[in-house]
């Protein structure tokens, strides 16, 4: 609107939304700057906010005491191989379904869509006592198989609208221009594809990172990743709140930034399309 | 575009996606309905036998269940309330235009990406601790008794922390919502003479109605299975206070080993499950039409 | 080369028979225009020759040769989509030569090609620019050049123009008849467009349902409609339409004269005018070089007249029409002309 709004009106939006905004953050904000106290700053009340002894020592002790990377690493194994597992197997399948649909086509998607609001506590036992019995329990692999199986259906949907929207005629000017199929596919088809396979990508990492029933259940210390990691703070000794915000300050920061720059994958791909 | 050659190709390319999600379904979903019908604990394994549906009776009739079911609703209402209403209100606060409304967006949305574990041990020790925790000392700054959260509270403070979590879920699909409002509607709507409330109940409301049973639905399926929150704040006490179904079948299975009782509850919970997905899956088909 | 025979093709969509019966025969260099409303079959026709959807039935002869079975690579054949479907990944040189590239064609032949295409087309300038950088007329080019590049024994356009405005068809609309001219291939051209086809064609093709109406030149389709369909499609303002007794008057069930062939009386008729209808001005359109007059015939009902230069006539006003009968046509109850 290009009218003239009221200066007064305009302060008190501005004002509102950074309060909104400020509340909302501030949780993240406080563990933040405590991770930066020393344990009796961090447990000391009143509590200070802003002028209290900065140290780093919080950050140094996390990875020394309880090997922190072997669990971010863990994470990282974790996200970068269920999502890659998932490219493999979802691509062609999105790619059939989006170019050569059938009258299956329709059904077949929404029966996947269906798999994934299956609550992952109707197969924990089955998959619990599987895992057990192949010693697969603590173990990456298993664990990425989970976590792949879970998001599959997301990655095909995603990847299915984004192939979507890559328009017919290209590709049959391709054909025309006498490509054959896998030309048409390396030459013309992928390289309009690769913004849409990114923000897929982008966004299963994210809920890989972020997945906190299976990793809590089949994992004890090899292949535990943060989620885990983190989890074992909920019955520490002693006193563990600037720890506790080091390691998650450390745990949750890719993620974060990541996530800022994927608001738009994460309407497409949580809504399955149903909101633009 | 289809040929008889595409055509063939198409089926293998998807086979091996429809096949793994195929038995991902029904192995393990299968070996949960068998388990269900089985008198089976870890602890005495081979002494398995067929109780047919005993289990359930039991689960349905245990109290526990009960009080896990109402828990569940309680706690997927609420959030859904708190995430729907105030997500209404923030998308339309950040649509409108104003200084570092790029940066506000950021801070709303910032919960979300953070790991589960990680939002409920900071709301359990940093914020809710009744001795050091930050709201703590907002109460003591104005005089008031500070609240010891979780164990007097604990469903609450569930909600909170749940309700914290999804909130920038809710306001960034309803944001993406408003935003595609047409423009000229609304002005349309003004030179009509509709006022702000007016404008709201007639025209954007409804135009996001849309959006709000997508988020409904969606919430709703995630919700049911919350499970890392409670299992890392309360372990689904005191007593039962905070047990979810889920949790109440986690704990069955993994702390009391009683399969086969778990298993009727995770039966339940799937059934419960469906129920939504039926009304998801139908929006999203009429959205594939489209 | 060029020759293009379509004989007793089909194409059904489902239980839908989309085009139920096409036999059709298009010479060497010809140009020819599918013309008709939305929905009638011509995009699908070209598309049928292109290779892009498999017939339903009959053959398709490219030089004497069936291609219903060969994919579009191997037909010969180029295409200019609507929308243009440029590679946006590409610059604009790799779009046109994408095509001889896919034929494997060498570097040096390739760059001398497409060098040569871009100089006829005016593009040079722009060969390293992608296509998310040029204006509409600009993007119609290359699409054009990525045609041209190749060689083909015939050009198929599906509706290039839509996309642009107005002025900018008018030109292009020039330049792709001086490329016919020049290239001398056979051109396959569809658009919804009478305009477009009576200016550009050679010969035209009239779709109706599926089905051809008529082919032939664009004025003997002017002079000589077959039909009642052919007669109110092509011709800007429509052909009036007369039921009734003036019908019957010349021994037809319906009478058709164009607006440009009817003559305005502002004063009383005489015996040897001819048959004169009274008539009163509805609106009156005056562009300077036409005045265009929709008018209300008493008996009849509505008709439109055009009038060379300016006709001071405005709403309201009573006049005579008097049409020319050496251009009226007469058509039967089903439809079809009389005088054929």
């Amino acid at each position: 609107m290009a009218r003239n709004v009221p200066a007064a009106r305009k302060a008190t939006i501005a004002g509102l939304a950074w309060l909104v905004g400020f509340i909302i953050f501030f949780p993240v904000l406080w563990m933040f700057l405590t991770s930066f106290k020393t344990e009796l700053d961090a447990f000391a009340s009143p509590p200070s906010f802003l002028f209290f002894d900065w140290t780093l020592e919080n950050y140094s002790v996390v990875q020394e005491r309880s090997d922190y990377f072997k669990y971010a690493l863990n994470s990282i194994w974790l996200s970068v191989g269920s999502t890659a597992l998932g490219l493999l197997i979802a691509v062609p399948a999105a790619w059939a379904m989006a170019f050569s649909p059938t009258k299956r086509t329709r059904g077949t998607l929404l029966w996947m869509l269906s798999t994934k609001m299956m609550p992952p506590v109707g197969v924990l036992i089955p998959i619990y006592l599987i895992f057990r019995d192949l010693g697969l329990l603590d173990t990456r692999s298993g664990l990425i198989m989970v976590l792949f199986l879970m998001n599959l259906p997301i990655i095909v949907w995603m990847l299915y609208t984004y192939f979507k929207e890559i328009p017919v005629d290209i590709l049959e000017a391709a054909r025309m221009d006498g490509a054959t199929l896998a030309k048409e596919i390396v030459y013309v088809l992928a390289p309009m594809a690769v913004p849409g396979i990114a923000s897929t990508v982008l966004l299963n990492v994210i809920l890989c990172w972020n997945e906190a029933f299976w990793t809590l259940n089949l994992t004890t210390s090899d292949a535990a990743p943060l989620t885990a990691f983190i989890a074992s703070y909920s019955s520490p000794e002693g006193l563990f709140w600037a720890k506790l915000s080091a390691a998650s300050t450390m745990a949750i920061a890719p993620i974060i930034i990541l996530g800022w720059f994927s608001q738009k994958q994460l309407v497409r791909g949580l809504t399955f399309g149903a909101v633009k | 575009m289809a040929t008889q050659q595409t055509k063939t190709l198409a089926r293998f390319m998807a086979a091996p996606s429809i096949v793994l999600l195929f038995l991902w379904m029904i192995v393990p979903l299968g070996m949960t309905v068998y388990f269900s019908l089985l008198r089976y604990n870890l602890l005495s394994p081979g002494e398995e036998s067929f109780t047919g549906f005993s289990n359930y009776q039991y689960f349905l009739t245990d109290p526990a269940f009960f009080e896990a079911l109402t828990n569940t609703l309680v706690l997927v209402g609420s959030v859904l309330v708190i995430t729907v209403v105030f997500g209404v209100l923030f998308a339309l606060l950040l649509d409108q235009p104003f200084f570092g409304q790029g940066v506000v967006r950021l801070m709303v949305i910032a919960p979300f990406f953070i790991m589960p574990t990680v939002s409920a041990l900071v709301w359990k020790n940093l914020l809710m601790h009744p001795v050091s925790g930050l709201f703590a000392y907002i109460a003591k700054v104005f005089g008031l008794q500070p609240v010891d959260w979780f164990a007097d509270i604990p469903l609450l403070s569930i909600i909170l922390l749940v309700s914290w979590q999804w909130l920038p879920f809710a306001t960034l699909i309803l944001l993406t919502a408003v935003g595609s409002l047409d423009g000229e509607q609304k002005e349309a709507a003004e030179m009509d003479g509709a006022g702000p409330f007016s404008l709201f109940f007639y025209i954007i409301l409804p135009h996001l109605a849309r959006a709000i049973t997508v988020v409904i639905l969606i919430e709703t399926i995630f919700l049911l299975s919350i499970f890392a929150e409670i299992f890392v704040t309360t372990g689904g006490g005191p007593g039962l206070e905070t047990t979810n179904i889920a949790f109440l079948v986690y704990a069955q299975a993994l702390l009391q080993f009683d399969v086969g009782g778990a298993s009727a509850g995770g039966i339940v919970a799937v059934i419960l499950a469906n129920i939504v997905a039926i009304f998801l899956v139908r929006m999203v088909g009429k959205n594939l039409d489209a | 080369m060029g020759r293009i025979v379509l004989e007793k093709v089909t194409k059904s969509f489902g239980d839908v028979k989309v085009i139920p019966n096409i036999d059709l025969l298009v010479e060497d260099g010809e140009f020819v225009v599918f013309v008709g409303p939305s929905g009638c079959g011509k995009s699908t026709l070209l598309r049928l020759i292109a290779g892009l959807e498999d017939t339903s039935g009959g053959a398709i002869r490219i030089d004497g040769q069936d291609v219903a079975n060969e994919p579009p690579a191997k037909r010969g054949l180029s295409m200019v989509f609507q929308s243009y479907a440029l590679y946006p990944h590409m610059s604009v040189r790799n779009n046109v030569a994408f095509g001889l590239k896919m034929a494997g064609e060498t570097k040096e032949v390739i760059k001398q090609k497409v060098d040569h295409a871009a100089s006829i087309l005016n593009l040079t300038d722009y060969l390293d620019r992608r296509p998310g950088q040029l204006s509409g007329g600009q993007r119609q080019r290359v699409a054009i050049g990525r045609a041209i590049v190749r060689e083909p024994k015939a050009f198929l356009f599906d509706e290039p123009l839509s996309n642009l405005d107005a002025a900018l068809r008018v030109q292009m609309r020039l330049e792709i008849t001086q490329l016919h001219q020049s290239l001398k291939t056979t051109m396959i051209y569809v658009t919804h467009d009478q305009v477009e086809a009576m200016t550009m064609a050679d010969k035209i093709v009239v779709l109706n349902a599926g089905n051809i109406e008529q082919f032939g030149s664009p004025l003997d389709l002017y002079n000589k409609p077959a039909n009642l369909f052919v007669a109110g499609f092509i011709g800007s303002p429509k052909m009036n339409f007369v039921i009734g007794p003036e019908a019957e008057k010349q021994n037809a069930a319906t009478i058709g004269i164009r607006p440009e062939h009817v003559s305005i009386l502002t004063t009383e008729p005489t015996d040897a005018d001819g048959p004169a209808w009274p008539a009163s001005v509805g609106i009156a359109e005056h562009l300077g070089s036409d005045t265009f007059l929709y008018m209300t015939v008493d008996g009849i009902g509505s008709m439109t007249v055009r009038a060379s230069g300016e006709v001071a006539l405005k709403h309201g006003d009573r006049i005579w029409l008097v049409p020319d009968l050496t251009r009226l046509h007469r058509f039967d109850a089903d439809g079809l002309a009389l005088d054929r």
